[in-house]
This record gives C-alpha cells, sequence and structure tokens, in this order.
C-alpha cells in the first residue's frame, strides 16, 4: 500500500485526527481501569482525579466477597468453550460445501445470516424459554449452549465460508489427481489450509458467547447458575458511590479474556474477516 | 501488530499462499468443466452433502422452528404460570397493541435511538476508516485501540459509561467543572439528556465494527486508480467523491442496514446504563417486550410486539435503501 505523497500541513492534521479519534475511543476504558484501582475515600472525593494517588486491590478482594465472580467465570468459560467447540465443528463441513458450490446454495447461506441477524430475539427467545423448559432445560448450562451454538451458527458459517473460498480448488484437484482420495485430500491438503481460519471462527465463537447477555438473563434464574455478565448486573442494585469500586474492578476482570482473544484475532480483524462480504 | 512475532507467510494467512504443493496446470491433469446452470453436482459431493445433513437438519429446526413458533404464539392468550390452556384468539393481541401508547412511545424511541446511533457512528467510523488507511506512524495501535469496544461485554461498556457519566464521581462531569463549563448534571437520570446520553454510548460501542467493515471496502479499491487521478489533478473530495466513494458503496449500505437493524433490536447496553428510565424515556422496544414477557408473564402480547418489530426492520430497511438509491439519482 503506497500512500499518496500528502503536504505537510494535511499530515499533521492527519495526526491530530487521528489523535482525537483515540481519545475518545480509550478514554472509558482508562477510566474504568482507573476506578478499579482506587480506594473508597478517593471514590468519594468530590474531584476525582485520572491516576489513583495510592492504588489499591481492595476493590477487586470486595467484588468476590459480594458476588460470587469465580463461580460465574467458570459457568461463562463452559458455556462459550462448548458453544465455539461444537459451532465450529457444525460449521466447518457446512461452509465447505456451501462454498465450493458457488450459486443458489451459497446465497441462500448469505440470505440466512443477515436474516438470523434481523429478528428480534424477544420473537425468538419467548418459544425457545418455553421449548427449553418442556425439556426442563431452564437454568442449565446446557441449554445456554444449544441457543448459543444455534445463534452463532450463521455468522461462524458465514466467516468459514470466506476461508474455504481462500483455499484454491485446484489443490485439492491437483491431490485427487496425484491419486488421493476425497477424505484424504479434505484432510491433507484442505484441513491444514483452513486450520487457522478454524481456530480464528472459534475464537470470535467464544468471545461472542462470553459477552453474550440477554439469553443468559432470560434462561439461567439462580446465581450459581449465572454467567458473569448477569452476576456483574448484580452488583447495580444499590445505587450508592461506595459500589462503584468493585463493580469496576469485576468488570475490568470480566473484559480480560475477551481483550486477550481479540488481540490474537488483531490482524485478521482488519485484514480479512470481511473480505467475504466486500467481494460479494 | 506489534508484539507479535512475524508470521511466516502461508503458516497462517488464511491460506491465500502455498508453499509445498504448487498449483500450476499440469498435463493431463482432467478438470471438470464449469457445470452448465442447474446441473447436479458431481458425485463425490454427494457424499458430502450426506455428512452436512446431519447437522443442517437439527439447526434447522431449532432456527426456524422457534420462529414460527414465536409469529404463532403472537395470536394467542399464552401467559407464564397459568393453569388453564392456551386458546386461539386471533389478532386481539395486535389490536391490544395498536392503541397502547406506551410500546408506541418506546418504538419511537427505538427509531430515534437506530436512525440517532447509526448516522453518526457511520461517519465517524468512515473518518476513522480513511485514516487508517493512511500510512501514518501509530497506526497499529490506533487499530488495537480501535477494536476494543468491540472486544467488550456489551454489561462491561454499560458499566463503563455509568463511570463516566457518574454526576459526583465521573470524569465527564469534573472534566466540565475544570473547563469552567458548570457544575454538569446526572446526564443518565436527567428527563432531556438520558436519550442522547445513551445514544453517545451506542455511536461508541458500534464504532469498530462499522470502521472495520468500511476499512476492508477501502483496501479492495484499486489504488492506481487514486495514484491516477491524483497525477490528473483531482484534490482529495474529488479522488473521494470519484474513487473512493463509488467503490465503497455496496459495502457502506450493507454496514448501515445492518446497524440499523442492530440498534433496533438492542438491549443490553441500555438495560444497564438506565433500565429504560427515567420515565421510560429509554426503553427500546426490546426492554418494553422483555418486561412484558418475563416481568408480567405476557408471552402471546410479547411475541405480537416482535411480530410488529420484525415488520418495523423490514420498513426501515427498504426506507434506507430507497434513500441511497435517490442519492444516487442525483449525481
Amino acid at each position: 500500500m503506497s500512500a499518496l505523497r500528502t503536504s505537510g500541513p494535511a499530515r499533521a492534521g492527519q495526526y491530530l485526527a487521528l489523535l482525537a479519534y483515540l481519545v475518545f475511543l480509550a478514554f472509558p476504558f482508562l477510566w474504568l481501569v482507573s476506578t478499579a484501582f482506587k480506594p473508597a475515600p478517593e471514590l468519594a472525593s468530590l474531584h476525582p482525579t485520572w491516576i489513583p494517588e495510592e492504588p489499591t486491590l481492595a476493590n477487586f478482594r470486595q467484588a468476590f466477597d459480594e458476588q460470587p465472580l469465580l463461580r460465574a467465570a467458570g459457568n461463562s468459560l463452559v458455556a462459550a468453550v462448548a458453544a465455539a467447540v461444537i459451532a465450529v465443528l457444525i460449521a466447518t463441513p457446512l461452509a465447505y460445501v456451501t462454498a465450493r458450490h458457488r450459486g443458489r446454495l451459497t446465497s441462500a447461506a448469505t440470505g440466512w445470516v443477515v436474516v438470523s441477524q434481523a429478528f428480534p430475539f424477544v420473537l425468538v427467545i419467548i418459544p425457545l424459554f418455553l421449548i427449553l423448559k418442556n425439556l426442563h432445560l431452564v437454568n442449565s448450562g446446557f441449554g445456554l449452549v444449544l441457543v448459543y451454538v444455534v445463534w452463532s451458527l450463521p455468522f461462524a458459517l458465514w466467516m468459514l465460508m470466506g476461508y474455504v473460498r481462500a483455499v484454491p480448488a485446484e489443490l485439492e484437484e491437483a491431490a485427487a489427481v496425484d491419486g488421493a482420495g476425497r477424505l484424504r485430500t479434505l484432510v491433507s491438503v484442505t484441513a491444514p489450509l483452513l486450520a487457522p481460519g478454524i481456530v480464528a471462527t472459534a475464537l470470535f465463537a467464544f468471545v461472542t458467547a462470553w459477552n453474550e447477555f440477554f439469553f443468559a438473563l432470560v434462561l439461567l434464574k439462580t446465581p450459581e447458575k449465572q454467567t458473569l455478565p448477569v452476576v456483574l448486573t448484580h452488583f447495580l442494585g444499590a445505587e450508592g458511590v461506595a459500589d462503584l469500586g468493585p463493580l469496576a474492578a469485576a468488570a475490568f476482570l470480566a473484559t480480560l479474556p475477551s481483550l486477550v482473544v481479540f488481540a490474537l484475532l488483531q490482524r485478521r480483524i482488519s485484514g480479512g474477516m470481511l473480505a467475504g462480504a466486500v467481494k460479494s | 501488530m506489534a508484539g507479535f512475532p512475524r508470521r511466516r507467510p502461508g503458516a497462517a494467512d488464511g491460506g491465500r499462499s502455498v508453499s509445498s504443493v504448487t498449483a500450476t496446470k499440469r498435463p493431463g491433469r482432467t478438470r471438470t468443466p464449469r457445470a452448465a446452470h442447474g446441473t447436479r453436482p458431481r458425485g463425490p459431493d454427494l457424499g458430502a452433502w450426506f455428512l452436512v445433513l446431519p447437522a443442517l437438519l437439527p439447526i434447522l429446526v431449532l432456527s426456524v422452528g422457534p420462529l414460527l413458533y414465536g409469529i404463532a404464539l403472537a395470536f394467542t392468550d399464552a401467559q407464564s404460570g397459568r393453569t388453564q390452556a392456551t386458546r386461539w384468539i386471533g389478532t386481539l393481541n395486535f389490536q391490544d397493541l395498536l392503541h397502547d401508547t406506551l410500546f408506541w412511545d418506546s418504538f419511537r424511541i427505538g427509531i430515534v435511538w437506530a436512525v440517532g446511533v447509526t448516522v453518526p457512528q457511520f461517519l465517524l467510523a468512515l473518518g476513522l476508516a480513511l485514516l487508517l488507511d493512511q500510512k501514518l506512524r501509530f497506526r497499529w495501535l490506533a487499530r488495537a485501540l480501535a477494536i476494543v469496544p468491540w472486544a467488550m461485554p456489551e454489561v462491561v461498556v454499560g458499566i463503563m459509561w455509568r463511570l463516566v457519566y457518574n454526576p459526583d464521581a465521573g470524569i465527564l462531569n469534573e472534566t466540565l467543572r475544570n473547563l469552567g463549563l458548570g457544575e454538569g448534571r446526572d446526564w443518565l437520570s436527567g428527563l432531556a439528556t438520558a436519550l442522547p446520553a445513551v445514544v453517545l454510548v451506542g455511536v461508541w460501542a458500534g464504532m469498530p465494527q462499522t470502521t472495520v467493515a468500511l476499512l476492508a471496502g477501502l483496501q479492495n479499491t484499486p489504488r492506481e486508480l487514486h495514484e491516477a487521478a491524483a497525477l490528473d489533478g483531482a484534490g482529495a473530495w474529488r479522488r473521494f467523491r470519484a474513487v473512493t466513494w463509488p467503490a465503497l458503496r455496496p459495502v457502506a449500505l450493507a454496514i448501515t442496514a445492518l446497524n440499523l437493524i442492530w440498534n433496533f433490536n438492542s438491549f443490553a447496553l441500555v438495560y444497564v446504563l438506565t433500565n429504560g428510565g427515567p420515565g421510560g424515556r429509554t426503553r427500546l422496544p426490546m426492554l418494553f417486550a422483555y418486561e412484558e414477557a418475563f416481568r408480567y408473564g405476557q408471552f402471546g402480547y410479547a411475541a405480537a410486539m416482535g411480530c410488529v418489530m420484525v415488520a418495523a426492520v423490514s420498513v426501515l430497511i427498504a426506507l434506507s435503501l430507497v434513500r441511497r438509491l435517490k442519492g444516487d439519482q442525483d449525481r
């Protein structure tokens, strides 16, 4: 990418604009971190500061005392890992077959992805709730995983289709000519090339499930079953200044896994994740 | 991205480059010519279909089933915790909805929110995408930071902005005080300020997705065109109008339509920020339907709301498309 030559003042303007964007995007998160490490007296001060004068871990301790955060994180982790693995296992063969047949099937799959985004979840959640209730799967991690898989599948399928298209069909044909059977070709030619894409898709599905709130709120009733985002909202009960510290500490911790995964995904996200949509 | 070891090309780039196998045409390679439209797939692929179908069927049942069930529920008096059987009541729910002023208030708020978030967000994201497309120093940092709001759980985004907006301990009012702009106020509780305050959070939270989509679109525009236009003496604005925008339009249209839908249906962010308050000023349709279904147990009525919202979303998309097409004719 060769940028066009830009004059000095214009370039300076660009840097200034970039700085403004950075400040806008980063300041709420920095404030969250700052609040998480502030001792109670500083939180109650009438003139809050950006940098905690005496940083402390007391908020984190208090957060764990007030709410069952560890168990909630465990619930979130189990649900997110299970949902990601199952979704990818189902979506990969689907994506492969769909992507190798351009035409009606591909547009049908893409259409399904778009349509599935368009429905208010409330229309789907009520029947799902009733179905799961009849199956005695309300307030169970298994029921939640089931919902997450169905819900993250369209997007996983769409992502994977892009990755399958990036594997040239000629390679598979060449392998077939060399005498490899269909399965052998898939295992030794296609799969290794697809692996990074599969991992990226799984990570994305993981974060989606880890962050999800609405379904978890509706389907999980008791605190020992609830996922992290739902438990976080329990901190919001009393609107006292004293509760801000533990609230910020818990929220900060809940964000870390997502940030780590996104850091891993960063290059693919900016690079080619939406290429499929653009090139259609 | 800095801090990461450079990957070997071909190892993890989505399989775009291949090192071990060559994909050149070789004599004797039998390649099936591209099948004419409407012919059946080749033999082995039928086998692949059988592999896929067992997975596909339960998914279709689990995704399409609830949808149809949900539409059917809208025509019943289904409620939670009732002993009598659910009955068909025809369009009674929809008739009640027509006269439900609270619902239409929330519907209006939903539209204001969807448009109020989508439009500024698009403009901001476009500006950022254009910047990130330039060869600037610190671009990696900008890209990393630009994605942070996307990575965060919506609940955390809501909590974070509550800390920012907090009337006493929040950084927003403190900044205003330091700049001599008055004492600030309780933004999320003020009748007049609550909706603008949550809209700002919505803009912030959804910026990454829009930026990434637009950036992907930008990177697909042919560079040569830009350079040719520059050689012809076209200024930056002319280049944007003549080269960048036409290439970007399909992506812009798609992401705008999707954003309108997502925002109209959003829930978690506002649930955490205001829970629909003050006095229902930020009660988005999803919050309203959620309360109807899971606080008051009116399943049938809430399902009818869901149906109306689906219809509204379809209209939203149609409108956004029509407006864009009209914009084309003006050129």
